[in-house]
């Protein structure tokens, strides 16, 4: 094995870690408004869909009032937020291999759709990994399941994020 | 409400209309506000440069995800579902790229009393380089049971 070579990237926490639901959260209460800006912003410089602002419009259409993009965040904007971690000394001059990271990419599948005035709960667990061979050496692909649900335990999203390390 | 596809018009190897927008830090700033992305290689070129992209600062993976979704709505109208949405992140998005989501049927069927269809996406940039290729899951309304 060459000094560019590891065996694994994988972790005895990431071992421990393989299934256990965790980081379990709760949205603030959904407003229109919140739904609103969302649109404005993932559809800027045009105007967004009218499903997503105009109450009078979305009362007409099956879900009986607006509903957010799917890939709303309700998440955004917490109050309590965890404190960035400082870069050690050893960090800053260490030449490991895994420090790296990519987001790779996600899978979504949707339940029922958001709604002003939904509180969303969150929770996430490491579902698998791999590793293989990569044009930066060894790379560890991780899947993340993500599952959330509204105030009525109807599922909303379970997405599967990947994530890289090398 | 809006009906804009019904599951028997739609047939294998049909294209979501190209959807494009040209991206820059008016767009990304907006995105970041809303879903409190304010991570510096996104904000400014250098911290972008310092992040190993030599042009400085680059567009989130979100917001690619984010006109993917709002392509395949604008495409099927209010009444269908965007069931399942999947994509990798394989390319930059720089500054003042012009992104377009394409997206093409390969399958549909009816299953458990949906009408399925399914589609390969991706986002390309101006130069035609694919940069996010991914999948589409979509639940669409027959005339029949709309009564149209």
């Amino acid at each position: 094995m060459s000094s560019n070579e590891q065996a694994t990237l994988v972790t005895a926490d990431m071992a421990d870690r393989k299934g256990v639901w965790g980081n379990e959260r709760t949205s603030p209460p959904i407003s229109e408004s919140d739904i609103r800006k969302w649109a404005i912003a993932t559809y800027w410089p045009e105007k967004p869909p009218s499903i997503y602002w105009d109450p009078d419009y979305a009362s007409t259409t099956r879900y009986g009032g607006i509903i957010a993009p799917p890939d709303f965040n309700p998440f955004a904007w917490p109050v309590d937020r965890p404190r960035p971690r400082v870069a050690t000394k050893r960090d800053k001059n260490s030449e490991r291999r895994g420090q790296t990271g990519l987001n790779g990419g996600q899978t979504d599948t949707y339940g029922v759709p958001m709604k002003a005035g939904d509180i969303i709960r969150s929770r996430s667990r490491l579902k698998d990994w791999n590793e293989r061979q990569g044009r930066m050496g060894l790379m560890l692909y991780t899947f993340t399941e993500t599952e959330w649900c509204n105030q009525f335990d109807e599922l909303v999203r379970t997405r599967i994020s990947t994530g890289i390390r090398y | 409400m809006t009906i804009n596809l019904y599951f028997e018009d739609v047939n294998i190897g049909d294209e979501v209309p190209a959807w494009a927008r040209k991206t820059s830090f008016m767009e990304w700033n907006r995105y970041a506000a809303v879903n409190d992305e304010f991570v510096p290689f996104h904000m400014d070129d250098k911290a972008g440069v310092a992040a190993k992209n030599e042009q400085g600062a680059f567009g989130m993976g979100n917001l690619r995800y984010a006109y993917i979704v709002n392509a395949l709505r604008d495409w099927i109208g209010d009444e269908a579902e965007i069931r399942e949405v999947g994509c990798q992140y394989r390319a930059i998005n720089q500054k003042d790229d012009v992104l377009t989501v394409t997206g093409k049927v390969t399958e549909k069927k009816t299953e458990g009393g949906e009408n399925l269809v399914m589609l390969t996406t991706n986002v390309v940039n101006q130069n035609n380089e694919a940069t996010c290729p991914g999948h589409a899951v979509l639940v669409l309304p027959n005339r029949v049971n709309s009564g149209s």
